[in-house]
């Protein structure tokens, strides 16, 4: 068995913009979920409008690259306001019903031949890369070492990609300690409790909405930049990993978004090259290559099980939360 | 509690007394103290408010009028629609028709963070402390007007720094107060039950309110602090806030308000001096129910509580 490509392939995934994107997205879902108690499971939709939005913008209109990236944020802008406002004065339920639905929809208005000519319809879109690439200021070549060793347009993307990340993280952090973060973990807490002492609780809702929802977007131009814009890639089961990520690193952390879910990578990824070459070594006779690739997904659930069981608050969870039952 | 350690265990319990005399304000009412009565200076005007809910009519009050300036106890039997009055007159529930006057300003339709920030600012009887904020946190968000809680102002802390001292600083000493402050930095939902009305209280009293309503304020408060909130709700009004509470407790009520409205089957049944409306066969009837003559003595447990009920209510000027 070789274990030294085991370990290189998942050391890969720590930095890659793969985890960089879900830890974005997982970024918003703890502003949404962690810090003000909303339920939004669409965040695969608000990642959806940023891949489709990025790339139809450059392909069928042929944007420059900022613009293509305003045209993603401005239609998770709308589609938070779409969710928001007939649901955010109602109990949290609603909005959780309210996004899974929506995020389905979006998914479906990128998959139907309707609109193949925008969308590409099942098989999405490609070449929207050109113009990224163009603003690499980085010379031909290779950058890096051992497993973090990439040509140059890899880690341009590395470099952009980590940079939204920390600059994402460090927004988060600020307004968290601040008296807006306050009026929002209050919401959280208790919303009626906050509107009695005077705030706008409609308003404050609505803008972490949008804030979350706008991460998750810029997430899903990150996850495109990579590979090709697929609608198979934005199911509900995406929005479910983010969760995943967020709960594994601690809802309420800045940190715990994007250690989890550079935790879930790699568990993803050695996994599945434990399992693939366990599988062609005849270690596990009675599994076929396909059931190999499903049993990795099977083993990171057991992995995030037993980290969340022995550590309830997630890896960077304030454990004294947990002392108080609501 | 070292407020305890002087009380002999054995001594019978004496109901709470405020520990200053206090000062009654008295001609609050223009004509006979009758249900619905004029106020020389009333802060709130209520007129036709109605809610119901299904068949069941909570809330039916024709006119009502709260004197500024003075201490306003609202009491009832359990249901009598209280609570549902509150909601109404800060926003937190709609009325089926009605409109109502906060100093002047119509706030029928009124969101309710808006009638809070207008100063009329009200706590739940279900205690709302966010448990998951520090108690310095939860004061913190009581106070009005805060820079920082722009979005945008917020990332450039230099903006809202010295507000942020000051409105702390302010925090602390009305924690100080409610004898909260050993307890600033930790979870509120760690607090008691009662150290959480406290909390709910100071909270509200961070953003200076005109008019503070105090849904069962003592209940589930021990009696050395229920002193100490009667000293609380005095001071507010010697500092000239208007103070309407709701409470089932007739000897707070007696020894604090300077006014009592009587609620029963969602209308107000009757007005006056405290000392003067416990005797009025409205408000009888308004805890023992329309039909006591009748069903009275047919079962006896509900007698004894009748008994005590009355005794109560009668036991004035002890
Ligand atoms: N949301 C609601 N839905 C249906 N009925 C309600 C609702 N809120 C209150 N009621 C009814 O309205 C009536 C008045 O309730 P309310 O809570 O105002 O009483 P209260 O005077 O505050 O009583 P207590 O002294 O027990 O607190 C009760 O009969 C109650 O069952
Ligand atoms: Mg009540």
């Amino acid at each position: 068995m070789d274990w030294e490509a085991i370990f290189n392939n998942a050391a890969v995934e720590l930095i890659s913009p793969t985890t960089a994107a879900y830890a974005l997205a997982a970024l918003g879902l703890a502003v949404h979920f962690g810090y003000t108690g909303l339920l939004n499971f669409g965040q695969a939709g608000f990642m959806a409008l940023g891949a489709y939005g990025y790339a139809i913008s450059i392909l069928t209109f042929g944007f420059p690259v900022w613009g293509a990236f305003l045209v993603g944020v401005g239609a998770s802008v709308v589609f938070a306001l779409i969710l928001g406002i007939p649901t955010l004065r109602l109990r949290a339920d609603y909005l959780a019903i309210v996004t899974i639905a929506a995020a389905e929809i979006v998914r479906l208005l990128f998959t139907t031949n309707t609109f193949a000519s925008v969308t590409g319809s099942a098989n999405g879109l490609s070449g929207y890369k050109n113009g990224f690439a163009a603003l690499n200021p980085l010379a031909e070549g290779s950058y890096g070492f051992g497993p973090f060793e990439n040509n140059a347009y890899d880690t341009w993307l590395r470099i952009v990609a980590w940079s939204i990340v920390i600059l994402a993280a460090l927004f988060v952090w600020q307004v968290m300690r601040s008296p807006w973060g306050r009026v929002i973990k209050g919401i959280r807490e208790d919303e009626d409790a906050v509107r009695a002492l005077g705030k706008n609780v409609y308003a404050y809702k609505m803008q972490s909405l949008i804030l979350g929802g706008v991460f998750g977007t810029i997430a899903g131009m990150i996850f495109a930049l990579p590979r090709a814009v697929v609608p198979s890639n934005y199911q509900t089961t995406l929005t479910f990993f983010i969760y995943a990520i967020l709960l594994l690193g601690g809802a309420a952390t800045v940190l715990g978004p994007i250690i989890g879910s550079m935790i879930f990578w790699v568990l993803l990824s050695f996994f599945s090259g434990f399992v693939s070459r366990a599988v062609e070594a005849g270690w596990l006779p009675f599994m076929t290559t396909i059931q190999g690739g499903q049993l990795r997904f099977i083993l990171v659930g057991v992995a995030i099980m037993l980290i969340v069981i022995f550590r309830p608050q997630g890896v960077f969870g304030n454990k004294k939360e947990l002392a108080f039952v609501r | 509690m070292s407020a305890n350690a002087g009380l002999d265990p054995v001594a019978p319990l004496e109901p709470p007394v405020p520990t200053q005399k206090p000062i009654k304000t008295t001609g609050l009412h223009v004509g006979d103290a009758e249900p619905g009565c004029r106020k020389v200076d009333p802060i709130l005007v209520v007129d036709k408010v109605r809610r119901s809910f299904g068949g069941l009519t909570a809330v039916d009050v024709d006119h009502l009028e709260v004197p500024r300036g003075a201490i306003t106890a609202l009491i009832g039997p359990n249901g009598a629609g209280k609570t549902t009055l509150f909601n109404l007159l800060t926003g937190f529930d709609k009325p089926n028709d009605g409109k109502w006057m906060f100093d002047g300003r119509s706030l029928a339709g009124m969101p309710a963070y808006r009638v809070a920030r207008m100063g009329q600012i009200r706590t739940f009887q279900l205690t709302k402390a966010l448990g998951l904020l520090s108690v310095m946190d939860n004061m913190l968000l009581g106070a009005k007007g805060q820079t920082g809680e722009n979005m945008f102002r917020a990332l450039l802390p230099f903006l809202w720094r010295t507000q942020e001292e000051a409105n702390r600083a302010k925090a602390l000493d009305l924690l100080t107060r409610f004898k909260l402050d050993t307890k600033k930095d930790d979870y509120a939902a760690s607090l008691s039950g009662g150290q959480r009305k406290l909390l709910e209280m100071a909270r509200a009293l961070m953003s200076d309110p005109t008019l503070v309503m105090l849904d069962e304020p003592m209940a589930g408060v021990n009696p050395a602090l229920t002193q100490s909130l009667l000293d609380h709700i005095l001071n507010l009004k010697s500092q000239g806030m208007t103070v309407l509470f709701v409470e089932h407790d007739m000897h707070m009520v007696r020894h604090i308000a300077d006014w009592v409205i009587v609620m029963a089957e969602g209308k107000v049944v009757a007005e006056g001096d405290p000392h003067e409306v416990m005797k009025n066969p409205a408000v009888i009837d308004a805890y023992l129910g329309q039909h006591h003559d009748e069903d009275i003595g047919q079962d006896p447990g509900a007698e004894t509580e009748h008994v005590s009920a009355i005794k109560e209510l009668l036991d004035d000027e002890r």
